[in-house]
């Protein structure tokens, strides 16, 4: 009996957020100090399962199995390969920077934390989840919270709206996707939810054809697909930052993973079938949410569409079935996760400091806080794809990979480069130069030290893979290899 | 002569602590009665370990009594159910006002019990028949138990006249059952049926008779209406019980009678088409009104009647996956119910609102029942790890599994509805403030238990499947190889 790590991540938060709960609510430094002593165990744990995963033999490791209820073939299995251990990491690296930046939250900070984990579980879960139910069960666990986190603690003007929105398009896409499920447990020769034994099932052609949609958009709305990516904009500017964070940085991520392990890597022949389909819409998510993003006022929700812009990509990669584009996918994955949360982490700064989001009224804040500014610039050549960053090793090949494919819609993709650029160069330009507003010059100090911590973190991952993909990108591709046999290729 | 006595061995423990409870009733002062609650809810529990140590069925279903009730695996979950949710309703009531210290509550809680047990083993139309009554007649008194309360007298006389009315088309179809086929006795009715002596079309019609009375126990569409009415006006512990026990109770009779008696080819597609019918309007019905409540308690009424309609989605998969996973749905949404219903309890004792609005601030003024509710609600609405999810899935999955994917559609369709209002309930709890907020809120020690257990279980029943699924799938296989 091996130690059972991806459990004891899986499970830490939970454990963690169901204490916190039952903590008395005035001890809110204590309440801090526990949130922040269980996600470093998480992340400590994230980092231990990424690095001594072993590229050289692939497939899943770590492997955790227990009966959950024989009778319908429901286990518990647990395991990581080179497509979910980043995700994993990721998770890790999001939660225990959304700690550190929610330090000064002072509203019922018990509550927050509490929800913040029992979500943190669900996410693990999923990641690591290789039976069906399990899958389903934790996604649905990471979808409530949520609604909490940001009716609560959310921006004042939208909360309500936006939560119930986000929480019903997901609760959607999730039921869809479990009516799904269960088509293909009846329809499999064994009756189980075991994903490897799914993946062997050999579901005929006319079955897979049919599932595919109900399965891959049901969960893809949580990947933010167009055209069911209104949620998001929406969610992610109501949410609380560390919420944001999490939100764009791991839930979305969420959505397209699941579908990728359950469309289109247990009903591969349906993924072939309607690839055109996903390839149209990923593209319009890419264009058009480059665009709307371009077009929007508030520094917020310039975000929340670049990340609808860059979920598309990694959509787009799922769809072309080819090594580049996977491997590309399962990069921006990693990627475009900790970009964002460094995004959604300099806006709820500034606006924690400034009161407003308008890109007009704001200007000259690398004088205030320079750190930030760095960290901005850093995210925004990442989003822009610079060589030398994460931005680039992930997008690259999906650009290669579509171009192999379909040229034309790598060639109309390829306007979104240019798009981004614009409207990450205006905020740059607007908010953290330019001239600073008189009301602003005196009252706006620099950010904390724990706001640093998080923020020096997360580019420095960034940085690291960018300078040295090696890190990253060998260990996906194992991943992606063993995506493509379900293929016959390889 | 042993077995008999096994076989009815809860209901005779009912009736000496009823009694028991009559005479303290009578010694007691006025004071001290609240204690009787304590012992009813300590008697309850008692008399269902001893049960299951004593007078667990075997293997083999027995029939007894003259072939009046049956000693099976269904019977005795339900009666274990009853007897669990009956102690839960006892310790919530006891410390509410004019409620808890009358210890004629307890008896006609007991005596209700007593008829839900034999409605869960009765086996003959006569049987059935006065199981239904026993199990109305102190549910009507109950529900008008606050006679000074114009709301409560209304709901009684309401529950009262429904009641009766509905069992008496039910009688009728019974009588005409009798009539066309010459006995009571349900295994000899599914020989009579099966061997195709009876006109089809007298048997759909005292089949469609029949089915008033027992959409009106489980609140089905469209007998449903008296739902809202009566748990609005009910003492709302005796609501809760109404809507959990007592709706647990006509789904026993309901799987019983349909499934044992009329399970042959010619028949069934009529009644299960009906049951079709009546499933996907009851849940949507149910959702669509539901959204509109401005009080919490009905709109508590009309999710448990949306519950019903989900519960009816595994009565209609008409397989023995799809009566366990009505069993397990039920599970499920007895200590659901009862804990959303324990929340307004204890919340009315203190407030004495049950408008939603007056929800505001709750979980700042009492973090705990906040979450209690939040456990509650999540569960409701088909959220893990809580019981409405595993539940919800058993019956989409019965669905599949009988080829009515649309039926699964409709019912995932419907709990995004009903997740809709359930959050809007949370919603108030959570974010809005109340003037209210500092003001202390206590729950009595009764209370604490009675929701902690709920909650646990909750949550128990949503994580560790075993040992439900098992008893579920027992209580199937005793209908579907008997």
């Amino acid at each position: 009996m091996q130690f059972p790590i991806l459990s004891i991540i899986v499970f830490t938060p939970i454990i963690a957020g169901m204490l916190i709960l039952l903590m008395p609510g005035e001890r809110k430094n204590e309440i801090r100090l526990m949130a922040l002593a269980a996600s470093l165990i998480a992340l400590v744990l994230s980092i231990w399962v990424y690095f001594t995963y072993d590229v050289g033999a692939g497939g899943y490791q770590f492997v955790e199995r227990a009966e959950w209820l024989p009778a319908l073939g429901i286990s518990y299995i647990v395991g990581v390969d080179g497509v979910n251990a980043p995700l994993v990491l990721l998770t890790g690296i999001v939660m225990f920077t959304g700690v550190l930046i929610s330090w000064g939250l002072d509203d019922r900070p018990r509550e927050f934390f509490g929800f913040l984990f029992i979500l943190a579980t669900g996410v693990f879960g999923v990641f690591v989840a290789q039976d069906l139910f399990m899958l389903i069960f934790f996604y649905e666990i990471a979808v409530f919270p949520m609604f909490l986190l940001i009716a609560i603690w959310g921006w004042k003007v939208t909360r309500e709206y936006a939560a119930m929105k986000l929480t019903l398009y997901l609760f959607i896409g999730s039921v869809i996707a479990l009516v799904g499920a269960l088509a293909m447990y009846y329809n499999s020769p064994v009756q189980t939810f075991d994903m490897f034994q799914l993946s062997q099932a050999g579901f005929s052609t006319q079955f897979q054809r049919l599932w595919f949609p109900f399965v891959f958009f049901g969960f893809a709305v949580l990947g933010g697909i167009f055209p069911f990516h209104n949620w998001s904009p929406d969610g992610h500017v109501a949410a609380p930052t560390a919420v944001s964070m999490f939100h764009a940085g791991v839930l979305m991520k969420l959505g397209a993973f699941a579908a990728l392990r359950v469309g289109i890597m247990l009903l591969p022949e349906g993924a072939e079938y309607w690839r055109w389909l996903i390839l149209i819409l990923a593209l319009v998510n890419v264009v058009y949410g480059a665009f709307i993003a371009m077009v929007q006022t508030d520094f917020k929700y310039v975000i929340g569409f670049s990340s609808v812009s860059h979920m598309g990509l990694v959509m787009l990669g799922f769809a072309t079935l080819s090594p580049e584009g996977l491997t590309g996918a399962g990069l921006q994955m990693f990627s475009h996760g900790v970009m964002t949360a460094l995004f959604f982490a300099v806006v709820g700064m500034v606006y924690d400091r400034a009161h407003t989001r308008e890109i007009n009224e704001l200007g000259g804040f690398s004088k205030k806080m320079p750190l930030v500014a760095i960290a901005f610039i850093v995210g925004g050549l990442v989003s822009m794809g610079m060589p030398g960053l994460s931005g680039f090793i992930a997008e690259f090949p999906i650009f290669m990979g579509v171009w192999k494919t379909e040229p034309i819609i790598a060639i109309i993709a390829a306007i979104s480069i240019v798009v981004t650029a614009s409207y990450i160069i205006r905020i740059i330009g607007k908010v953290f130069f330019g001239k600073m507003p008189e009301e602003f010059e005196h009252h706006i100090g620099d950010v904390t030290v724990l706001d640093k911590v998080a923020l020096v973190l997360l580019s420095a991952v960034m940085i690291t893979i960018g300078i040295y993909p090696a890190v990253m990108v060998p260990l996906v591709d194992s991943g992606v290899q063993q995506v493509l046999r379900l293929f016959g290729g390889g | 002569m042993s077995t008999m006595i096994l076989a009815i061995l809860p209901e005779i423990l009912l009736l000496v602590l009823a009694v028991m409870v009559l005479l303290l009733d009578a010694v007691w002062k006025r004071e001290q009665r609240r204690r009787i609650g304590w012992i009813t809810a300590a008697g309850l529990v008692i008399i269902a370990v001893v049960s299951i140590f004593a007078a667990r069925p075997g293997a083999e279903s027995e029939l007894l009594w003259g072939g009046m009730i049956r000693h099976d695996w269904l019977s005795f979950i339900f009666k274990m159910l009853f007897l669990f949710a009956g102690a839960a309703t006892v310790l919530l009531a006891m410390d509410v006002q004019n409620l808890g210290e009358r210890g004629e509550f307890y008896v006609l809680m007991l005596a209700s019990i007593i008829g839900m047990n034999f409605m869960a083993s009765a086996t003959n139309l006569i049987m059935l028949y006065l199981a239904i009554e026993t199990t109305s007649i102190p549910l009507y008194i109950l529900a008008g138990f606050m006679t000074r309360d114009e709301k409560s007298t209304e709901s009684g006389f309401k529950y009262l006249l429904f009641g009766a009315l509905s069992s008496t088309v039910m009688l009728y179809g019974f009588s005409l059952l009798f009539g066309f086929t010459g006995t009571t006795d349900l295994a000899q009715l599914a020989s009579v049926v099966t061997a195709g002596e009876v006109p089809l079309g007298a048997l759909i019609g005292s089949l469609g008779l029949i089915m008033v009375g027992f959409a009106f126990k489980i609140s089905a569409f469209p007998f449903h209406f008296w739902a809202p009415d009566v748990y609005e006006g009910a003492p709302t512990p005796v609501a809760g019980f109404l809507s959990t026990a007592s709706k647990a109770a006509g789904f026993a009779v309901l799987v019983r009678f349909f499934m044992t008696t009329f399970p042959g080819d010619d028949i069934m597609p009529f009644w299960v088409g009906i049951i079709t019918v009546i499933s996907v309007l009851t849940m949507t019905f149910g959702n669509a009104v539901a959204l509109a409540q401005k009080n919490i308690k009905r709109m508590l009424a009309y999710s448990s009647i949306a519950h019903a309609g989900y519960a009816l989605i595994g009565v209609v998969a008409f397989s023995e996956f799809g009566l366990g996973s009505v069993v397990y749905y039920l599970f499920a949404y007895v200590l659901t119910n009862l804990a959303a219903f324990g929340v307004v309890v204890i919340y009315w004792r203190i407030v004495c609102s049950d408008d939603i609005s007056s929800y505001a601030g709750l979980s700042r003024r009492s973090p705990g029942l906040a979450l209690a509710m939040l456990v509650a609600f999540l569960s409701l609405a088909g959220m893990p790890p809580l019981g409405g999810f595993v539940a919800k899935v058993f019956v989409f999955a019965a669905a599949v599994q009988s080829n009515l994917i649309w039926l699964a559609f409709v019912g995932v369709l419907n709990s995004i509805v009903g997740l809709y209002y359930y959050l809007t309930v949370l919603k108030v709890v959570y974010l809005y403030r109340s003037e209210d907020e500092n003001k202390p809120l206590p729950v009595t020690r009764s209370q604490t238990i009675a929701l902690a257990v709920l909650c646990a279980g909750i949550i128990v029943v949503g994580t560790v499947f075993g040992p439900w699924f098992g008893l579920s799938s027992a209580a199937a296989s005793a209908i579907f190889h008997f």
